[in-house]
């Protein structure tokens, strides 16, 4: 099969199980109109069913870039990225004196760092923000003199940056691994990642919902559950596992792989509900509806994809 | 009256243009948190940090509303140029207020009630300036306090825009994208007998009770 069957039979089987969730919710809502009329419609079900429309607007627009291959996934996660940055760095403390450090971030090193993928310059890109970024940034501060809060404010612009710039790249870098065999067929270890990470959010929500009990973290985040992490967890690693015939991967180490990034993808998604908690705030922004905002949705595949990356390219690339 | 009616579509282009620009750079949403969008004529007073910040309010606004809702501005600023004046008094029909009592013609109070009376609302800055220093609000200028005297029974909105200083600082030219919010609160009408200090306190304080609270700024 050419990679190209491959993504349509895997768009078809993605727009076969929305089809199966947009049923599903449509009758839910239809029952409880039924049961309670008259009635508020139910909150959770109203939610459900935004989401899932949410996830046809979002598949329909990975499915957009993928059909112009490397520049199209290029710009799709450019845009994820500057979304990103912009509702992480509104929620931090910023002063006039930021000013040219945050003009830099967002019209200079979020423009190169997606130029360096492009052009397939993998020493620099792989540095280029932890290093010249970091140096950077505290430069340009320092140069406007106000010294208020100024490791925080410094701090909060280098982390905007690693977690909205440098690790959502890392997607889109995918496409730069050369992996003997596999030439050509690199979009479909994005489509790979993507997937897995993102089914793992799902199901999480999906046993938390049917058979959630035991908070898992009720400091960071009072909505997971231990039944919904260890059933989500372990469902979308035998996803990862059944998605093997995409990848370079053979079953048990794609299903290995998936249950990484599964891992890495959780203990993400805790990370930022810490930051959220901390600006108290529910959500990183409005932008897709029924989620959130757009870190709302990437957080588990911005912890996951540096590590996937490296993995895959220490251990089958050339 | 100077209604949408009578816009050139030269000047609704422009108009759209704004508002697109705004919500691109901005994110711009409006949170109605203590009322709903009405078609009475009604006065949004707001925080003033940037030239733009009529703008945002006008953006968020359903556009029903904004076709009949009038920033009010200083002449000064707004007559300065060809450009702005195009701006000012053609694209968003501003009541435009000279702010110097020399050599002003009219009472702004009265030119802003005359508009209301036409049926427009109106976005009022009740600081009278922008505000750069660090505080989050200065106090109020009577003008609010005269133009509810003068008409006791119109609803007084305040609009809290949220970032849009950190978008644009004066003095800099390159705007960040941060996500910026306006927040419309409950309406206050004038109480009967209510003195101007009482009337500039309560609406004031209702505009600094919108604002976002941020325990990092102290």
């Amino acid at each position: 099969m050419t990679a190209t069957q491959q993504t349509l039979y895997l768009f078809g089987g993605l727009a076969a199980v929305l089809t199966l969730a947009s049923l599903a919710g449509w009758w839910l809502a239809r029952r409880d109109a039924k049961n309670h009329p008259g009635a508020e419609p139910n909150s959770v079900i109203v939610n459900l069913n935004t989401r899932i429309w949410a996830w046809w607007v979002m598949i329909a627009l990975i499915g957009l870039a993928f059909v112009f291959g490397k520049s199209g996934v290029i710009v799709l996660f450019g845009f994820a990225s500057f979304a990103a940055l912009r509702e992480f760095l509104t929620l931090t403390s910023t002063r006039r004196g930021d000013h040219l450090a945050l003009a830099a971030a967002f019209f200079i090193v979020l423009p190169l760092q997606y130029y360096l993928i492009w052009i397939d310059w993998y020493g620099l890109y792989s540095i280029m923000i932890p290093v010249y970024a970091f140096l950077l940034m505290p430069i340009l501060v320092a140069l406007r003199g106000d010294t208020r809060h100024y490791m925080v404010r410094v701090a909060e612009v280098q982390w905007g940056l690693m977690i909205s710039v440098f690790c959502v790249s890392h997607v889109p870098a995918l496409l730069t691994l050369s992996i003997p065999g596999y030439t050509g067929r690199n979009l479909l270890l994005i489509f790979f990642l993507v997937l897995v990470v993102q089914s793992s959010d799902v199901l999480q929500y999906v046993w938390g919902k049917l058979l959630g009990r035991h908070k898992i973290a009720p400091l960071l985040s009072p909505s997971k559950t231990v039944e919904g992490f260890i059933g989500g967890v372990a469902s979308a690693s035998m996803i990862g596992s059944a998605l093997w015939w995409i990848t370079p991967f053979t079953w048990w180490q794609a299903g290995l792989l998936a249950l990484v990034i599964n891992l890495m993808g959780f203990l993400g998604g805790l990370v930022m509900s810490a930051i959220k908690r901390d600006r108290g705030v529910k959500d990183w922004g409005r932008m897709i509806e029924g989620h959130g905002g757009m870190l709302d949705r990437l957080d588990s595949v911005i912890f996951a994809a540096p590590i996937f990356f490296h993995m895959v390219r220490y251990w089958w690339s050339e | 009256m100077n209604g949408a009616g009578d816009k050139s579509l030269i000047e609704k282009l422009a108009a759209t243009a704004v508002t697109a620009f705004a919500k691109v750079v901005t994110g711009v949403r409006g949170d109605w948190e203590g009322c709903l969008p009405d078609p009475r004529p009604r006065v949004y007073f707001a925080n003033h940090n940037s030239h733009g910040d009529f703008v945002l309010v006008w953006t968020v606004l359903p556009a029903a509303l904004r076709r009949i809702t009038r920033p009010v501005a200083g002449a000064d600023y707004w007559l300065a140029s060809p450009l702005r004046r195009f701006i000012g008094e053609r694209v968003f029909n501003a009541v435009l207020i000279d702010r110097n009592p020399e050599t002003r013609q009219g009472d702004p109070v009265t030119l802003m009630a005359e508009a209301l009376d036409q049926g427009s609302s109106l976005i009022l800055f009740p600081e009278g300036t922008r505000n750069t220093t660090e505080e989050r609000l200065l106090p109020f200028k009577s003008g609010l306090y005269h133009l509810a005297r003068q008409r006791p029974a119109i609803e007084m909105i305040p609009v809290w825009i949220e970032n849009l200083n950190r978008v644009m600082p004066k003095g800099e030219f390159v705007p960040i994208p941060l996500l910026c919010t306006t927040i419309f609160g409950a309406p206050i009408t004038i109480a009967d007998g209510e003195d101007k200090d009482a009337f500039l306190t309560r609406t004031r304080d209702a505009l600094l009770a919108l604002a976002p609270v941020k325990d990092n700024e102290q």
